[in-house]
């Protein structure tokens, strides 16, 4: 074959073969492009949904602290103050603001101007202050779920009357509050410092924070160490060509792939029926999430010390570094960029699963903000859940502004990865 | 591979020895069975593997990879403060040798080593020797330069900071300096001793791994292929570093290149698919070698 016959054979070949380079980096930008547009529709429909949950109406109403309808004085006890009605003051403000309002719904609805919540923040503060009890003051209380949503908005004036969640008589008080400045809306902060609540107003997920901060770092503290050292072990230690060993990694691998509401299962089994770890709390949620993260973490690990090169481990080995040094002080920190992709991946994981924790209790509706591992609570993706699954319109914001909570949060971790690995990232 | 030689046009072809008769073998490392006029038998080592003043030997060293045994049989000594070349073809088993010496083999769990070694006439895979005490005695450099992802400092510091042979921060100062100064790299880099090691060149980094080996104070250097990653000049400059450090040191090195085992060494071992065919003065094995299969290779006909 001479010479100038293979020149010609790959210039033929030659336009064909780039029309196919080609062919391939447009299909590649193509699909970056889908993925990219299904990214911005559904970051656009989250905030454009969740936006208005950042924010709350409030009403101002001046409450007069009477001594004789409230039944105590300044003079009382501590439990005489707590259990004072309160929600009569806010009543007679109403009623004051709005004489002549008659018949049982009328007045129902008159009261439902305010959250209920405005007779605790009178409680509160009388509590804190008796003295104010025959004094007249200035309040801003949460309004109603159903003001808030008119404020902002999504209740159309001009729908028939019996179609509209409120009614004639309900818009002109709310014409006289905006008239008088008395509506207002600000940053929503009951969001962030309040627990779940049936009133969508008073519903914060400060409780589902805490509870999936506290369900993290139980999971965190146990699989990172549990993974990392088995990871070490299977490559640095573990004998080669050993039965035992191929088995346990086929069933590592395995346990990567099994569904989660499995470990949810196992995790009922074990831990709650025969351990006895008490349900709804972080610590069963984070012992189940455990499970679910060690295969992930493990792979990633084990991927990641095999990565390092051997030289380094010779160099150490061939000056008189034991086997555990040299992990310790080579394979691992050369191997923690990875190690840490995969544990905030894992964890990430973690952090948005639901399935498995609704085996385990943590789907319970809880008031309190938990302050520990103990306490039952629940967690953000859960909350989302359960929000998402509320009959009030108000929930539909607050469902949305849930999710860019999470996302956020997982934003963060993230950015927590990438730091980290640029800061243990060393070339060699 | 000695087939390929064989047929390819234009290389003499040897002729067979009249002794030996060809016939098929198993090659140690790969397990292919071919034939050859090179096929020589090898019985023992010829010339004189044994020396008066040891400071490590071998006998009947023998090292298996699972079911695949990659040394047969290997008696040599390794005199004291002297420089001692290991040539041969790729795969003949002169760096399984080399790692035999301070048990680096012990991290490949399916190696198996059998036979006496000692230093200084101490069993050195007995009971009661300590790898770790053992591979700060004999120290190593490698093929591929392998500094640590560390400061230059820190390189050098890590073996002794490892067991703990400096008490203080100017005594382990003291130390890196005349390591470095030893591997003759200190000139270059002592404004520069925190500065990675990794961002020197190839040359600089093997006489940093150098460096590094010598910190220990080791008694004994393994040497495995330290040039083949460098240029000309970097190769000399460590060539005539070994000359220096063999005063203090007993240095065996592994090489490919028969003009650095000629320039270097006082004796060379010619290894031959697992067996070590030949021992002398390295002046002699190169220019009168006594076996067949190292006047072959010597002389370029196969390798």
């Amino acid at each position: 074959m001479s010479n100038s016959n293979s020149t010609e054979i790959i210039r033929a070949g030659l336009k064909k073969r780039y029309a196919r380079e080609k062919r391939f980096r447009l299909f590649g930008i193509a699909s970056l492009m889908i993925s990219f547009a299904f990214l911005l529709v559904l970051l656009f429909t989250i905030v454009s949904k969740g936006w208005p949950a950042f924010q709350q109406t409030y009403v101002k109403l001046d409450i007069e602290l009477d001594e004789s309808v409230l039944k105590v004085n300044s003079n009382s006890d501590e439990d005489a103050l707590y259990s004072a009605n309160y929600q009569k003051v806010v009543r007679a403000s109403l009623n004051k603001m709005f004489p002549g309002v008659s018949g049982r719904k009328k007045k129902r609805d008159l009261r439902n101007i305010v959250s209920n919540s405005a007779a605790y923040t009178i409680r509160d503060d009388v509590l804190a202050e008796p003295k104010l009890l025959g004094t007249k003051q200035t309040y801003w209380f949460l309004a109603k779920d159903d003001i808030d949503v008119f404020m902002k908005g999504k209740i159309d004036r001009n729908l028939p009357e019996d179609e509209r969640r409120l009614k004639d008589y309900q818009f002109e008080w709310i014409d006289k509050l905006i008239e008088e400045d008395r509506l207002e809306k600000r940053f929503n902060t009951v969001l962030f410092s309040n627990g779940d609540s049936r009133e969508p107003e008073q519903a914060g997920m400060k409780g589902a924070i805490m509870g999936s901060l506290f369900t993290m770092l139980v999971t965190l503290m146990l699989s990172f160490p549990i993974a990392v050292a088995a990871a070490a072990y299977l490559e640095e230690f573990a004998p080669q060509n050993n039965k035992w060993v191929d088995i346990i990694e086929i069933n590592i691998n395995n346990l990567a792939a099994v569904p989660s509401i499995v470990f949810g299962l196992l995790g009922l089994a074990v831990y709650i029926n025969y351990f006895g770890v008490p349900r709804s709390t972080p610590l069963i949620g984070g012992l189940v999430l455990t499970l679910m993260t060690l295969p992930t973490i493990i792979i990633a690990s084990r991927a990641a010390i095999k990565s390092v090169p051997p030289s380094i481990k010779e160099a150490a080995i061939g000056l008189g570094a034991s086997r555990v040094q040299t992990l310790f002080q080579h394979t691992l920190p050369l191997a923690m960029p990875g190690i840490l992709t995969g544990t905030i991946i894992g964890m990430a994981q973690a952090l948005g699963e639901t399935a498995p924790l609704l085996m385990i209790g943590m789907i319970a509706f809880v008031a309190e903000v938990p302050t520990g591992v103990l306490d039952p609570s629940t967690v953000m993706p859960v909350q989302i859940y359960l929000w998402s699954d509320s009959p009030e319109r108000a929930f539909t914001e607050r469902t949305s502004a849930a999710i860019m909570v999470l996302l956020g949060f997982l934003v963060a971790m993230n950015l927590i990865a990438i730091m980290l690995r640029k800061k243990f990232e060393r070339r060699w | 591979m000695t087939d390929v030689i064989n047929t390819m046009p234009g290389m003499p072809r040897a002729a067979p020895l009249e002794s030996e008769t060809p016939k098929p073998a198993v090659d140690a490392i790969t397990g292919e069975k071919h034939r050859s006029e090179f096929d020589v038998e090898i019985n023992g080592t010829v010339g004189k593997p044994l020396v008066d003043n040891a400071k490590m030997s071998s006998r009947n060293c023998d090292v298996f990879y699972g079911d695949k045994q990659a040394i047969f049989g290997v008696d040599l000594d390794i005199g004291n403060n002297e420089i001692i070349a290991m040539i041969g073809p790729s795969g003949c088993g002169k760096s399984t040798f080399l790692r035999v010496l301070n048990r680096m083999n012990d991290t490949i769990s399916i190696c198996r080593v059998t036979g006496e070694h000692t230093l200084d006439g101490e069993d050195i895979y007995g009971k009661k020797t300590d790898p770790v005490l053992l591979r700060a005695r004999v120290g190593m450099v490698f093929q591929k330069p392998n500094p640590f992802p560390k400061s230059i400092y820190d390189n050098v510091a890590y073996g002794a900071r490892l067991h703990g042979l400096a008490s203080n921060r100017s005594e382990l100062d003291d130390l890196v300096e005349a390591s470095l100064i030893k591997a003759g790299l200190f000139k270059e880099v002592k404004d520069d001793l925190q500065k990675p090691g990794t961002g020197l060149s190839g040359g600089q980094q093997q006489r940093l791994c150098i460096a590094r080996a010598i910190a220990v104070d080791p008694e004994v250097i393994l040497m495995d292929e330290p040039t083949s990653a460098l240029d000309p000049i970097a190769t000399a400059t460590i060539e005539e570093l070994m000359d220096e450090l063999k005063s203090n040191y007993t240095i065996a090195i592994v090489t490919h290149s028969m003009q650095q085992a000629a320039r270097v060494s006082q004796r060379t071992a010619y290894f031959h698919m697992g067996k070590l065919v030949e021992v002398n003065d390295t002046d002699k094995v190169f220019t009168n070698p006594e076996h067949q299969l190292t006047e072959n290779y010597i002389t370029g006909r196969f390798g």
